[in-house]
């Protein structure tokens, strides 16, 4: 059994020789390399999952035998697998469901390096969930940037490319603000590693002139991760980026890439400043507003988008809102409802982003509103898997868009003030309005049965249909056993302190 | 104020050069300026880093003469963080560089708000 313990660090060294394996294999068998190999990762994450849930303790792995202040660390609880679980599962749906798109997009010769890529984006993925060092999380933080870059550029046509520079440019400014927000908190504590980095800490914000110094550190942090998860108002290369990608690299980016930072970012608070020091600095207040702003604006910004795509990618902007609400509600509750909505959030809109392509494929390929008319008639399919997925987005009950918005506001209620309250229900009432409103209006355009060509066109997908069910299937089981994951969630936040 | 800027005064520069970075990052409308600011913010923190592990008048720490008293050599640690630094810096400028080379190529020019609207037609088509 405690063999298990290693199994953390396997997922990334695996992950890394993976991604140059599948360099020098053919696109077709990089393929299924990666495929298989996602699955054996998903099998060595339940392992741990199951591992730290019976138990009922985290592990630390370290790296090399070096003891703690010298040494590199892994740790793991219920919390980390959980998150990583989810993350391979999203990822191996986009890989699958969006394969059919990547060979329409990339050229033949080219798309082995697009499984590296992904690989290489596993290892970073789970090395950001896993690490327990701040500084190996900042390196791999690069290697995400670098290469959700390179699945970004790899379909060939001029936007991408703009769009890639532009959120280069913006997760440079992120990256290079992390690293100072980084370097800052070494000076201050003179450890990288998050254990004796937090007993510092402890240490030094008992006197108050020292929180003025940890406190514009923890900003410095916070401003780089939010930039780079997107945080209103740094959320306008959304809608390039997402809308742009190959549908696949989309649902991965807006899904999985910009969660990983909030992660961290949680993971941070918890491990290194410690909550109760965290709590204490008004940065938790400007999240609770910038998230707010950001649920409200980027609703608006869905409504006037004229494109498919658009509305989805804006519509990510305020669920990137509705996270950082969670992190400015602030308390155990106020956690556990901004990670149930990291996972709510990346099953369902992984899902819309592989399904809108398939909508537009039987639209003469325009992504436009008014082309779109009765395309969930003409491929039933992907229109099935929109319906649920939007449900799911307006927080129709038993999906899991509900059971988080639930979440949010019984946090609010339990250990918010009574303005913080009302602005909480207020917000999130606004925002399921207008969620509903511009979700309905495309459910009504794609169901329209007045267009003259409404011939069946879907052929049979079961490599699209499969992953598509697996994302419902999670999407269920997040809506209706929400008190069970909420219930982990708790489970793996009190193991973070 | 002004003495305690001037004690630290590297660390007071790499502060500066950190802001002058990241403003030329954000306001320059060239994409080689930007790219260049990129490189001004990340060598700030370098220099910071760098500053900061340096305690004046002990040395590199490589023993010789089998002096293994801690207290006689500077703390390497900050030096393998800026070099690590330096590694990360360099493969993001050179994607960068890759991009605005593709960039180029398609549009002609380097100013991004060109480019911008010249990619706007691009859009109109679907």
């Amino acid at each position: 059994m405690d063999f298990i313990v290693n199994f953390p660090l396997f997922t990334i060294v695996l992950s890394l020789f993976s991604g140059v394996l599948c360099m020098m294999l053919s696109g077709k068998n990089a393929r299924r390399y990666t495929i298989v190999y996602e699955c054996i990762l998903i099998v060595l994450v339940s392992c741990v999952l199951w591992y730290t849930y019976t138990t009922g303790a985290a592990f630390t792995y370290v790296m090399g035998e070096f003891p703690a202040p010298w040494g590199n660390e892994i740790r793991a609880g219920v919390l980390e697998a959980s998150i990583a679980l989810l993350f391979l599962i999203v990822m191996l749906c986009s890989v699958l469901a969006g394969t059919h798109f990547l060979i329409d997009d990339i050229d033949e010769s080219k798309l082995n390096l697009y499984f590296t890529l992904i690989n290489l984006m596993t290892a970073a993925l789970m090395a950001m969930t896993w690490t327990n060092d701040i500084f190996t999380g900042y390196v791999f933080l690069e290697i995400l940037t670098l290469t959700s870059c390179g699945i970004l550029i790899v379909r060939e046509i001029g936007r991408t490319t703009l769009a890639a520079v532009r959120y280069m440019i913006l997760n440079l400014m992120g990256s290079g603000l992390f690293l100072l927000g980084t370097v800052l908190l070494y000076d201050i504590t003179g450890n990288l590693l998050m254990v004796p980095m937090q007993a510092r800490i402890a240490e030094l914000s008992q006197n108050p002139q020292n929180m003025m110094i940890i406190t514009m550190s923890v900003g410095i942090l916070t401003i780089g991760l939010s930039i780079k998860s997107g945080l209103f108002p740094f959320h306008y290369w959304m809608p390039d980026t997402y809308g742009w990608a190959t549908p696949a690299s989309g649902s991965i980016l807006s899904s999985l890439v910009s969660k990983c930072y909030i992660f961290l970012l949680i993971k941070i608070y918890y491990r290194v400043v410690g909550i109760e020091v965290f709590e204490k600095m008004p940065i938790r207040y400007i999240l609770l507003v910038l998230g707010m702003c950001g649920i409200v604006f980027g609703s608006v910004s869905a409504i006037r988008a004229g494109n498919i795509n658009r509305m989805v990618a804006f519509s990510s902007a305020a669920q990137i809102g509705y996270i950082y609400m969670g992190i400015g509600i602030g308390g155990t509750a106020g956690y556990t409802a901004a990670i149930f909505h990291i996972m709510a959030h990346a099953v369902t809109k992984s899902q819309l982003f592989l399904t809108t392509p398939r909508l537009s494929e039987v639209s003469d390929r325009s992504l436009k509103f008014k082309n779109l008319r009765g395309s969930g008639i003409r491929d039933k399919n992907a229109g099935f898997f929109f319906l649920i997925a939007s449900m799911s987005m307006i927080g129709i009950p038993i999906f899991a868009g509900f059971a988080s918005k639930l979440l949010f506001g019984m946090a609010a209620a339990e250990n918010g003030n009574s303005v913080l309250i009302a602005a909480v229900m207020l917000v999130l009432a606004a925002s399921s309005v207008l969620n509903a409103l511009y979700f309905i209006r495309t459910l009504l355009r794609i169901y329209d049965v007045s267009p003259s060509d409404l011939r069946v066109r879907h052929t049979r997908r079961p490599a699209y249909n499969a992953p598509m069910l697996i994302l419902t299937g999670a999407n269920l089981a997040l809506g209706l056993a929400s008190w069970f994951f909420a219930g982990l969630i708790g489970q793996g936040l009190s193991m973070f302190m | 104020m002004l003495e305690t800027l001037l004690a630290n005064y590297e660390e007071a520069v790499a502060v500066i050069l950190f802001g002058i970075g990241l403003a030329m990052l954000l306001f320059q409308r060239n994409l080689i300026k930007k790219l260049i600011g990129m490189n001004i913010m990340d060598s700030g923190t370098f220099l910071f880093l760098a500053s900061m592990g340096y305690i004046e008048g002990r040395d590199a720490p490589i023993i010789v003469d089998g002096v293994t008293d801690p207290s006689k050599y500077i703390n390497p640690v900050p030096a393998g963080l800026v070099l690590t630094g330096i590694v990360v810096s360099v493969s993001v400028t050179a994607i960068m560089l890759a991009l605005t080379v593709r960039l180029y190529k398609r549009y002609h020019t380097l100013q991004l708000d060109d480019i911008y609207l010249l990619s706007r037609h691009q859009m109109e088509d679907r």
